[in-house]
Protein backbone atom coordinates (compact mmCIF):
# COMPACT_ATOMS: atom_id res chain seq x y z
CA UNK A 1 0.00 0.00 0.00
CA UNK A 2 2.77 2.06 -1.12
CA UNK A 3 4.46 4.13 -3.54
CA UNK A 4 7.76 4.16 -5.56
CA UNK A 5 8.32 7.15 -7.78
CA UNK A 6 11.72 6.64 -9.64
CA UNK A 7 12.57 9.69 -12.21
CA UNK A 8 15.06 9.75 -14.80
CA UNK A 9 15.70 13.34 -15.69
CA UNK A 10 17.82 14.19 -19.00
CA UNK A 11 18.43 17.82 -20.67
CA UNK A 12 15.63 15.77 -23.26
CA UNK A 13 13.42 14.13 -20.91
CA UNK A 14 11.79 13.43 -17.52
CA UNK A 15 10.71 9.60 -17.58
CA UNK A 16 9.15 8.35 -14.48
CA UNK A 17 8.47 5.07 -13.09
CA UNK A 18 5.43 4.67 -10.96
CA UNK A 19 5.30 1.68 -9.00
CA UNK A 20 2.96 0.76 -6.13
CA UNK A 21 -0.70 2.14 -5.80
CA UNK A 22 -2.05 5.92 -6.14
CA UNK A 23 -5.05 6.85 -3.48
CA UNK A 24 -5.39 9.67 -1.42
CA UNK A 25 -2.70 8.81 0.69
CA UNK A 26 0.15 8.50 -1.85
CA UNK A 27 -1.19 10.99 -4.50
CA UNK A 28 0.50 13.85 -2.47
CA UNK A 29 3.94 12.70 -2.67
CA UNK A 30 3.39 11.80 -6.38
CA UNK A 31 1.98 15.32 -6.67
CA UNK A 32 5.17 16.94 -5.05
CA UNK A 33 7.80 14.88 -6.93
CA UNK A 34 6.69 15.19 -10.18
CA UNK A 35 4.86 19.09 -10.42
CA UNK A 36 8.46 20.80 -10.06
CA UNK A 37 9.78 18.95 -13.01
CA UNK A 38 7.02 19.52 -14.82
CA UNK A 39 7.68 23.24 -14.52
CA UNK A 40 10.83 22.83 -16.83
CA UNK A 41 9.94 25.32 -19.98
CA UNK A 42 9.69 22.49 -23.66
CA UNK A 43 10.07 19.83 -21.02
CA UNK A 44 8.69 16.46 -22.12
CA UNK A 45 7.50 14.03 -19.63
CA UNK A 46 7.02 10.38 -19.78
CA UNK A 47 4.98 8.86 -16.66
CA UNK A 48 5.14 4.83 -17.00
CA UNK A 49 2.86 3.31 -15.33
CA UNK A 50 2.91 -0.75 -15.69
CA UNK A 51 3.55 -1.25 -11.93
CA UNK A 52 0.65 0.86 -10.76
CA UNK A 53 -2.13 -1.73 -9.23
CA UNK A 54 -4.59 0.55 -8.11
CA UNK A 55 -5.15 3.92 -9.15
CA UNK A 56 -8.25 6.38 -8.80
CA UNK A 57 -9.65 9.85 -9.00
CA UNK A 58 -7.13 11.18 -6.82
CA UNK A 59 -4.51 9.53 -9.67
CA UNK A 60 -6.70 11.43 -12.57
CA UNK A 61 -6.42 14.82 -10.33
CA UNK A 62 -2.55 14.35 -10.12
CA UNK A 63 -2.20 13.93 -13.90
CA UNK A 64 -4.37 16.24 -15.17
CA UNK A 65 -2.61 19.29 -12.86
CA UNK A 66 0.73 17.40 -14.23
CA UNK A 67 -0.52 17.63 -17.88
CA UNK A 68 -1.72 21.49 -17.86
CA UNK A 69 1.53 22.69 -16.02
CA UNK A 70 3.74 20.68 -18.49
CA UNK A 71 1.11 22.45 -21.32
CA UNK A 72 1.53 25.75 -19.54
CA UNK A 73 5.57 25.53 -20.15
CA UNK A 74 5.34 24.44 -23.45
CA UNK A 75 5.92 20.47 -23.18
CA UNK A 76 4.64 17.81 -23.83
CA UNK A 77 3.29 15.14 -21.42
CA UNK A 78 2.64 11.22 -21.67
CA UNK A 79 1.24 8.67 -20.08
CA UNK A 80 2.58 4.66 -20.96
CA UNK A 81 1.97 1.29 -19.88
CA UNK A 82 -1.66 1.70 -18.73
CA UNK A 83 -3.28 -1.65 -17.98
CA UNK A 84 -6.69 -2.29 -19.26
CA UNK A 85 -7.92 -1.38 -15.94
CA UNK A 86 -6.37 1.77 -15.77
CA UNK A 87 -6.92 2.73 -19.37
CA UNK A 88 -10.64 2.07 -18.35
CA UNK A 89 -10.44 5.03 -16.10
CA UNK A 90 -9.25 7.69 -18.39
CA UNK A 91 -11.90 5.77 -21.08
CA UNK A 92 -15.29 6.57 -18.93
CA UNK A 93 -14.00 10.14 -17.74
CA UNK A 94 -13.09 11.30 -20.69
CA UNK A 95 -9.57 12.03 -20.20
CA UNK A 96 -8.55 9.73 -22.79
CA UNK A 97 -9.62 11.81 -25.39
CA UNK A 98 -7.62 14.98 -23.70
CA UNK A 99 -4.14 13.23 -22.18
CA UNK A 100 -1.87 11.30 -24.69
CA UNK A 101 -1.81 7.87 -23.40
CA UNK A 102 -0.49 4.59 -24.50
CA UNK A 103 -1.95 0.84 -22.87
CA UNK A 104 0.55 -1.57 -21.53
CA UNK A 105 1.03 -3.32 -25.40
CA UNK A 106 1.50 -0.01 -27.09
CA UNK A 107 4.96 1.89 -27.10
CA UNK A 108 6.60 -0.61 -25.52
CA UNK A 109 9.43 -1.12 -28.63
CA UNK A 110 10.79 2.99 -28.94
CA UNK B 1 -36.18 -7.08 0.74
CA UNK B 2 -35.83 -8.96 4.21
CA UNK B 3 -33.80 -11.17 3.39
CA UNK B 4 -31.26 -12.55 5.45
CA UNK B 5 -27.77 -10.91 5.38
CA UNK B 6 -24.58 -10.39 7.03
CA UNK B 7 -23.02 -7.26 8.04
CA UNK B 8 -19.58 -6.45 8.93
CA UNK B 9 -18.27 -2.87 9.94
CA UNK B 10 -15.16 -0.70 10.30
CA UNK B 11 -14.48 2.27 11.23
CA UNK B 12 -10.73 4.45 10.47
CA UNK B 13 -9.83 7.63 11.61
CA UNK B 14 -10.56 10.24 8.76
CA UNK B 15 -7.19 10.28 7.76
CA UNK B 16 -5.93 9.02 4.09
CA UNK B 17 -3.60 6.35 5.56
CA UNK B 18 -6.41 3.77 6.36
CA UNK B 19 -8.18 3.87 2.72
CA UNK B 20 -5.65 0.93 1.75
CA UNK B 21 -7.04 -0.69 4.23
CA UNK B 22 -10.73 -0.60 3.46
CA UNK B 23 -9.86 -1.25 -0.13
CA UNK B 24 -8.26 -5.07 1.35
CA UNK B 25 -11.06 -5.84 3.27
CA UNK B 26 -13.07 -4.64 0.36
CA UNK B 27 -11.50 -7.24 -1.70
CA UNK B 28 -11.88 -9.94 0.62
CA UNK B 29 -15.49 -9.57 1.01
CA UNK B 30 -16.42 -9.68 -2.40
CA UNK B 31 -14.04 -12.00 -3.37
CA UNK B 32 -15.60 -14.37 -0.84
CA UNK B 33 -19.18 -13.33 -2.39
CA UNK B 34 -17.81 -14.25 -6.16
CA UNK B 35 -17.83 -11.01 -7.90
CA UNK B 36 -15.21 -10.91 -10.90
CA UNK B 37 -11.78 -9.26 -10.95
CA UNK B 38 -13.16 -6.33 -12.56
CA UNK B 39 -16.30 -5.85 -10.44
CA UNK B 40 -14.15 -6.20 -7.62
CA UNK B 41 -11.62 -3.55 -8.95
CA UNK B 42 -14.91 -1.31 -9.36
CA UNK B 43 -15.99 -1.97 -6.19
CA UNK B 44 -12.44 -0.66 -4.34
CA UNK B 45 -12.80 1.95 -6.67
CA UNK B 46 -16.21 3.24 -5.73
CA UNK B 47 -15.27 2.66 -2.06
CA UNK B 48 -12.00 4.37 -1.71
CA UNK B 49 -13.99 7.50 -3.67
CA UNK B 50 -16.51 7.87 -1.10
CA UNK B 51 -13.79 7.43 1.95
CA UNK B 52 -11.70 10.08 0.12
CA UNK B 53 -14.40 12.54 -0.17
CA UNK B 54 -15.57 11.39 3.64
CA UNK B 55 -11.78 12.16 5.04
CA UNK B 56 -10.82 15.06 2.76
CA UNK B 57 -14.31 16.73 4.14
CA UNK B 58 -13.23 15.72 7.64
CA UNK B 59 -10.29 17.49 7.06
CA UNK B 60 -11.40 20.72 5.34
CA UNK B 61 -13.38 21.40 9.00
CA UNK B 62 -10.18 20.72 10.87
CA UNK B 63 -12.22 17.89 12.55
CA UNK B 64 -10.79 14.48 13.83
CA UNK B 65 -13.66 12.14 12.60
CA UNK B 66 -13.99 9.03 12.02
CA UNK B 67 -15.41 7.65 8.71
CA UNK B 68 -17.69 4.59 8.98
CA UNK B 69 -18.02 1.79 6.43
CA UNK B 70 -20.64 -1.00 6.68
CA UNK B 71 -20.99 -4.30 4.48
CA UNK B 72 -24.27 -5.67 3.96
CA UNK B 73 -23.56 -8.90 2.14
CA UNK B 74 -26.71 -10.28 0.49
CA UNK B 75 -27.31 -13.87 -1.58
CA UNK B 76 -27.40 -11.08 -4.74
CA UNK B 77 -25.31 -7.91 -4.26
CA UNK B 78 -23.17 -6.35 -1.75
CA UNK B 79 -24.11 -2.70 -0.23
CA UNK B 80 -21.32 -0.36 0.77
CA UNK B 81 -22.30 2.95 3.22
CA UNK B 82 -19.65 5.29 4.08
CA UNK B 83 -20.23 7.77 6.14
CA UNK B 84 -18.65 10.71 7.90
CA UNK B 85 -19.61 12.00 11.73
CA UNK B 86 -18.45 15.73 10.17
CA UNK B 87 -21.18 18.45 9.73
CA UNK B 88 -23.02 18.18 6.74
CA UNK B 89 -21.49 20.28 4.04
CA UNK B 90 -23.38 21.72 0.82
CA UNK B 91 -23.39 18.63 -1.28
CA UNK B 92 -25.02 20.59 -3.96
CA UNK B 93 -22.11 22.22 -4.24
CA UNK B 94 -20.38 19.48 -4.24
CA UNK B 95 -22.24 17.79 -6.98
CA UNK B 96 -21.58 20.56 -9.06
CA UNK B 97 -19.07 20.72 -11.83
CA UNK B 98 -19.07 16.41 -11.81
CA UNK B 99 -18.99 14.40 -14.96
CA UNK B 100 -16.50 13.34 -16.96
CA UNK B 101 -13.81 15.45 -18.99
CA UNK B 102 -15.46 16.59 -22.76
CA UNK B 103 -12.84 16.82 -26.28
CA UNK B 104 -11.91 20.36 -26.72
CA UNK B 105 -11.32 21.73 -23.50
CA UNK B 106 -9.37 24.17 -23.22
CA UNK B 107 -6.16 22.60 -21.57
CA UNK B 108 -5.83 25.68 -18.89
CA UNK B 109 -9.35 25.16 -17.17
CA UNK B 110 -9.24 21.42 -16.76
CA UNK B 111 -10.63 20.91 -13.64
CA UNK B 112 -7.96 18.87 -11.45
CA UNK B 113 -10.78 17.13 -8.83
CA UNK B 114 -14.41 16.41 -8.91
CA UNK B 115 -14.33 12.96 -10.55
CA UNK B 116 -14.92 10.97 -7.24
CA UNK B 117 -18.80 11.04 -7.41
CA UNK B 118 -18.85 10.53 -10.82
CA UNK B 119 -17.04 7.42 -10.65
CA UNK B 120 -19.25 6.19 -8.06
CA UNK B 121 -22.17 6.85 -9.82
CA UNK B 122 -20.42 5.28 -12.82
CA UNK B 123 -19.05 2.01 -11.26
CA UNK B 124 -21.92 0.91 -8.88
CA UNK B 125 -25.15 -0.22 -9.72
CA UNK B 126 -27.46 1.92 -7.14
CA UNK B 127 -26.31 4.83 -5.32
CA UNK B 128 -27.99 7.14 -2.74
CA UNK B 129 -26.29 9.79 -0.65
CA UNK B 130 -27.93 10.91 2.28
CA UNK B 131 -26.98 14.76 4.12
CA UNK B 132 -27.73 14.45 7.82
CA UNK B 133 -25.16 15.64 10.00
CA UNK B 134 -22.37 13.91 7.81
CA UNK B 135 -22.56 13.08 4.85
CA UNK B 136 -23.51 9.06 3.46
CA UNK B 137 -23.07 7.08 0.27
CA UNK B 138 -24.82 4.27 -0.26
CA UNK B 139 -24.06 2.20 -2.61
CA UNK B 140 -24.77 -1.45 -4.19
CA UNK B 141 -23.32 -3.79 -6.40
CA UNK B 142 -25.16 -6.93 -7.65
CA UNK B 143 -23.71 -10.29 -8.26
CA UNK B 144 -24.17 -10.64 -12.20
CA UNK B 145 -24.62 -14.55 -11.99
CA UNK B 146 -27.72 -13.63 -9.47
CA UNK B 147 -29.00 -10.92 -11.95
CA UNK B 148 -28.98 -13.42 -14.78
CA UNK B 149 -30.76 -16.45 -12.66
CA UNK B 150 -33.07 -13.78 -11.58
CA UNK B 151 -33.97 -13.05 -15.15
CA UNK B 152 -34.52 -16.32 -16.05
CA UNK B 153 -36.90 -17.42 -13.47
CA UNK B 154 -38.74 -14.22 -14.77
CA UNK B 155 -38.61 -15.59 -18.58
CA UNK B 156 -39.61 -19.22 -17.24
CA UNK B 157 -42.72 -17.52 -15.37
Amino acid sequence: MNITIDVQDTESKVEVQVKGEIDAYTAPKLRETLFPLSEQENVTMVVNLTDVSYMDSTGLGVFVGLFKSVRAHNGQFRLEGLSERLRRLFDITGLADIIEIKSGTEGGLE
Amino acid sequence: MNQPYDYIEKKIPAKPDFIGVIRLTLSGIASRMGFSYDEIEDLKIATSEACTNAVQHAYREGEKGEVKISFGLFNDRLEVMVSDSGKSCDFDQVRQGLGPYENGQNVEFLREGGLGLYLIETLMDEVKIHQHEGVTVFMTKFLEGEQVEMDAKTLST
